[in-house]
């Protein structure tokens, strides 16, 4: 069944490439994406057994960010249907410098988005460090030609730089690799493989100092694709310039992705009797983030790049809740769950003002409630969600971090973290409210949507999927189901974190 | 102190002219013409001995110290030098450091007597040698060390000779060196080559032949001197490329036998070896653009550097 | 054999100078397919006894890889985007030359401090490759053009590679290949991207990259 969640998207790619059709490809990437998440929540039904010796193998926490990744990528697949029909095909002009320029083949675009999720899916369900560095690399260039869609300069420019930054991070987590299997080196001719399992069973006779060095490596590698600061650099642009649907999926999926080979490296840590040596980076490094989040998103003029800076900040309350332990870890494993609906809703909804204003600078978008009444209602509901206020999930969420830090008497952590949260909650604030009321100006004339209908069509395959996204998170914030607890725990305690 | 030491300085004296006549020979072979004879060099200082110099007004005695002081020192290095495994008339801890103090002394009255002709080309001649020399000094002083590490470990037990003086060095530079460990010494002897050519004003670093002021490195500064000044300064240059050709052939040619006539001539067929390969380098290659010089010489510099690291890793 | 194990690690560091020094892209392209089949043969002669048929393999497909296939795509996409064949760095390669001069000094003290669990025929292998993925790095960020920062990494990853084919970590093949697999696609994926930044800003400089900020 394992082999199937990743062969099955594979396959579909592959078909992909092959068609020429665009309703074959679109009724292609639909049947995968529904077929893929049968087989997620089939997995949640009957564990599957683990595949190529323990290699691949569904534990609690690739369980639940396997499930994220799944749900996400079938609400995308669904918007994607509305945005490949929206897309104009032939040549037209940017918006934003007048040049001309085209769009990938729509078969190119969707088979490397069922490649994409294959390679997510790989990095969700291996054990084998080796394999998740693959894993990692692979979803980076599976994705790079998703962010050149529009082929344009500027996406080019973005893509360079995706490309450049998380391969040179990505090679430095390959060294990270190789030291981890010099700690793993016991005598001559006795290595501990380099499986999770093996090396937490092992874990206090590896070496200390190239462990330590290994997970260093990791974290600044891994942390490079998690778009932690400093490393982040690359992640506002490709987020600002890639279509929204892939904006979505990098955000909610991919960031999880990383994070989660992040987590096993610091499982390894744990048995080793030195979570602490990682907790205490972890920290650091998000709370760094979040500073850094924070201060770009005051004055940011573009509401794509501060949806991108706000999944910066998400990815430091992450760390920053590993960093934190004790009961924060049960909090990380809801809050990426919680961030990944938010931030995908978010960045669909982005793509829906996009389509009609043109534009992606904020002060040019007035009025989003008027022109998109549904548009203008989810875009305001997923602020509200992403900045955390009750009763969406994400309150409930960074309401469990706050408590960590406070019954751990780490109250400048504690502090700094709501000061942070507060400063992106007015920040963020000014940009939506003032998108979503006022009179809207003249709409350019590319626009489908013309201000003067009072009620213009939304097309529905624009509005459910971000919907379906929103419903969840307010729902998580209600009612936790029981299932979904239970994997939250068990998650939480692989990581040393109850 | 033995009497047969004496025999190198007093060879060197002797024989240092012919060098450049190989050079020239070899050079011109590669033209296709027939060139100068090979004791040409000898026919120049008879002739220049018996003129007389003239100076300008406007010099001092700084002007005509130079040339002596330059020849002086040259044939004092000569002393410390040892010929292969044999070793020198003088030998004493650190005599290395002197060695290069005298290439440096050398250096010092050359320029000053450049400068103190006041000419413009002159000055400029000087700075340039000045700017190449700060890079190729440390490489000569840290491959020299390299190889010091080296013949040192090997030497150990055997003659008692003092340590870090260039005869110790150069007596543990054996074949089982070179087996142990070639790499460093090969290394050193690349800079050590690279550091020959830019002090002996050679392709690709200068030309001794240009007559073109602006590329003009060495050949600009000694332009006011005439008569036995320039003779002095000929016979000093000579002398110097003896120097240089005694310290690559120690390495290169590793015949380590313990008796000084037969380890002298085998090391004295690599100094005469050596003008040939110059021959053939000025033959085969152009003159490098004076912007590229620096980092050719920061390259001997980065070769003795590693020569340094692998005998201390090593 | 110590002779010859040093005289391979040499090599391979005068190569990361020499690339670092020079200013044509042609002959760093060549330094780089150079220094690849260098570190085909180093695993050979530092584990001469665990020479089996995976190792001999493994060695075989890097030589190929980053000796000619790496090289080849390299200067097809320099001929094809005819750009201009200097460097153009940031910083000076005289400079450069004393700042990896000053990293080799660091990455051997850092080799010091790392001590392996079995040692090795040699102690400098792990200096190297630390000095190999810092001269990758500093040609990252130095270089202006986007065909020598994929030479960066390409000399990065080399870096990386000295070190766990020098030490015979036991990674499963599987893994070796999918990882050679991964640095192939990555880098025929910076060719595409270098092509296409060439048509669309007529140069293949990254410093003109520079619209998206903030």
């Amino acid at each position: 069944m394992i082999l199937a969640l990743i062969f099955l998207p594979i396959a579909a790619a592959l078909a992909v490439f092959g068609l020429k059709s665009a309703t074959a490809i679109r009724v292609v990437l639909t049947t995968a994406a529904i077929g893929h998440a049968v087989l997620t929540v089939l997995a949640w039904i009957l564990p599957p057994a683990p595949v190529m010796d323990g290699w691949l193998l569904l534990d609690a926490p690739g369980l639940l960010f396997l499930s994220i990744t799944s749900a996400l990528f079938a609400m995308v697949s669904l918007y994607v249907l509305g945005y490949l029909q929206r897309e104009n095909w032939g040549k037209r002009q940017d918006f934003q410098e007048d040049f001309l320029f085209t769009n990938s083949r729509e078969s190119a675009f969707v088979g490397c988005l069922l490649l994409f999720l294959a390679m997510m899916t790989l990095v969700t369900v291996s054990q084998h460090f080796g394999l998740i560095w693959v894993a990692v690399e692979a979803t980076t260039l599976a994705s790079a030609p998703l962010i050149y869609f529009h082929r344009h300069r500027r996406s080019l420019e973005a893509t360079w730089k995706y490309i450049m930054i998380c391969s040179v991070g990505i090679a430095l987590a390959l060294l990270g690799n190789f030291f981890l299997a010099v700690a793993a080196t016991l005598a001559e001719n006795d290595h501990v493989p380099m499986l999770v399992s093996s090396l937490t069973a092992k874990a206090s006779l590896l070496h200390v100092p190239w462990l330590k060095a290994a997970f260093l490596f990791l974290l600044v590698g891994y942390g490079t694709k998690l778009g932690l600061a400093p490393m982040h650099t690359w992640l506002p642009d490709a987020h600002s310039e890639s279509p929204s649907v892939i904006s979505a999926l990098l955000s909610g999926a991919l960031l999880n992705c990383a994070f989660l080979a992040i987590l096993r490296i610091q499982q390894v840590l744990l048995a080793a009797g030195l979570s602490l040596f990682g907790q205490n980076l972890l920290l650091g490094f998000g709370l760094f983030s979040m500073i850094v989040a924070a201060a770009f998103m005051l004055r940011q003029l573009d509401f794509k790049r501060m949806l991108a800076y706000s999944s910066v900040e998400h990815v430091g309350i992450l760390s920053l809740a590993v960093g934190l332990g004790a009961n924060a870890g049960y909090g990380a494993m809801l809050h990426a769950v919680n961030h990944s609906l938010t931030k995908g809703m978010l960045f669909l909804v982005a793509g829906n003002i996009l389509a009609v204003y043109q534009t992606k600078s904020i002060r040019e978008v007035r009025g989003v409630t008027r022109v998109l009444p549904f548009s203008g209602a989810l875009w305001v509901m997923g602020f509200l969600a992403i900045t955390g206020s009750p009763p969406f999930g994400t309150f409930l969420s960074e309401l469990v971090i706050l408590k960590s830090a406070l019954d751990q008497g780490r109250f400048v952590i504690a502090a700094a973290y709501l000061l942070i949260l507060c400063i992106i909650f007015v920040a963020m604030a000014s940009v939506v409210l003032s998108m979503a009321q006022g009179e809207p100006g003249e709409l350019p004339a590319g626009s489908r949507n013309h201000p003067s209908l009072l009620f213009p069509r939304e097309s529905l395959l624009a509005v459910i999927p971000p919907l379906l996204l929103g419903v969840a998170v307010l729902v998580l914030g209600i009612y936790i189901p029981p299932f979904l607890q239970h994997v939250l725990e068990q998650a939480a305690r692989t990581f040393g974190m109850v | 102190m033995k009497m047969i030491f004496i025999l190198h300085p007093l060879g060197a004296l002797l024989l240092s002219p012919l060098l450049l006549g190989i050079v020239n020979r070899t050079k011109a072979f590669f033209a296709g013409r027939k060139g100068l004879p090979l004791l040409q060099a000898y026919y120049d200082l008879a002739r220049l001995f018996q003129k007389s110099a003239v100076y300008s007004r406007t010099t001092s005695w700084v002007f005509r110290a130079g040339p002596m002081v330059g020849l002086a020192a040259a044939m004092t290095a000569l002393l410390v030098l040892p010929i292969g495994g044999g070793a020198a008339c003088l030998n004493f801890t650190g005599d290395l450091i002197f060695l290069i103090y005298l290439l440096g002394v050398m250096r010092f009255f050359t320029v000053v007597a450049a400068l103190d002709t006041g000419s413009a080309f002159e000055g400029m001649g000087a700075s340039r040698e000045v700017q190449f020399s700060i890079l190729a000094e440390p490489a000569l002083l840290l491959s020299l060390l390299a190889m010091g590490e080296i013949g040192e470990s090997a030497i150990d037990s055997g003659i008692p000779l003092p340590h870090l003086s260039l005869s110790g060095i150069y007596a543990g530079l054996s074949f089982s060196a070179w087996m142990h460990s070639g790499t460093v010494l090969l290394l050193a002897a690349s800079a050590l080559f690279i550091v020959l050519l830019t002090e002996n004003a050679r392709i690709p670093v200068d030309d001794p032949n240009t007559h073109l002021e602006l590329t003009m490195i060495h050949e600009v500064m000694v332009l006011d001197h005439s008569g036995p000044d320039f003779a002095m300064i000929l016979y000093s240059s000579a002398i110097k490329l003896w120097i240089f050709g005694a310290l690559l052939a120690g390495i290169l040619v590793p015949v380590r036998s313990g008796d000084f006539l037969l380890d002298g001539a085998a090391t004295l067929g690599g100094i005469f070896l050596l003008p040939i390969g110059i021959g053939v380098i000025e033959s085969s290659m152009a003159r490098l653009r004076l912007l590229r010089v620096p980092q050719l010489l920061s390259g001997a510099g980065v070769l003795a550097i590693l020569a340094i690291v692998l005998v201390l890793k090593g | 054999m110590e002779l010859w194990i040093d005289a391979l690690i040499v090599l391979l560091i005068l190569t990361n100078l020499k690339l670092i020094g020079s200013s044509r892209l042609s002959a760093c392209i060549r330094i780089v397919a150079l220094q690849g089949v260098l570190l085909g043969i180093l695993p050979g002669l530092v584990n001469p006894d665990q020479m089996t048929l995976r190792a001999i393999l493994l060695s075989a497909i890097t030589i190929v890889f980053k000796g000619m296939v790496f090289p080849w795509l390299l200067l097809r996409s320099m001929r094809t985007s005819s750009v201009r064949r200097e460097m153009e760095p940031f910083i000076g390669y005289s400079t450069s030359m004393l700042i990896s001069v000053g990293l080799l000094a660091l990455a051997m003290w850092m080799g010091g401090r790392l001590p392996l669990p079995i040692p090795l025929k040699s102690p400098l292998v792990v200096p190297l490759s630390l000095f190999t993925i810092m001269v990758g790095l500093l040609a990252i960020v130095s270089r202006k053009k986007a065909l020598s920062q994929v030479l960066g990494y390409l000399v990065m990853e080399n870096g990386i590679y000295a070190f766990g084919l020098a030490l015979a970590l036991k990674e499963p093949l599987l893994v070796e290949l999918g990882t050679l697999l991964d640095v192939f696609m990555a880098v025929f994926v910076m060719g595409i991207a270098i092509f296409h930044i060439n048509r669309e800003f007529d140069h293949i400089d990254t410093d003109l990259l520079s619209a998206l900020k903030g």
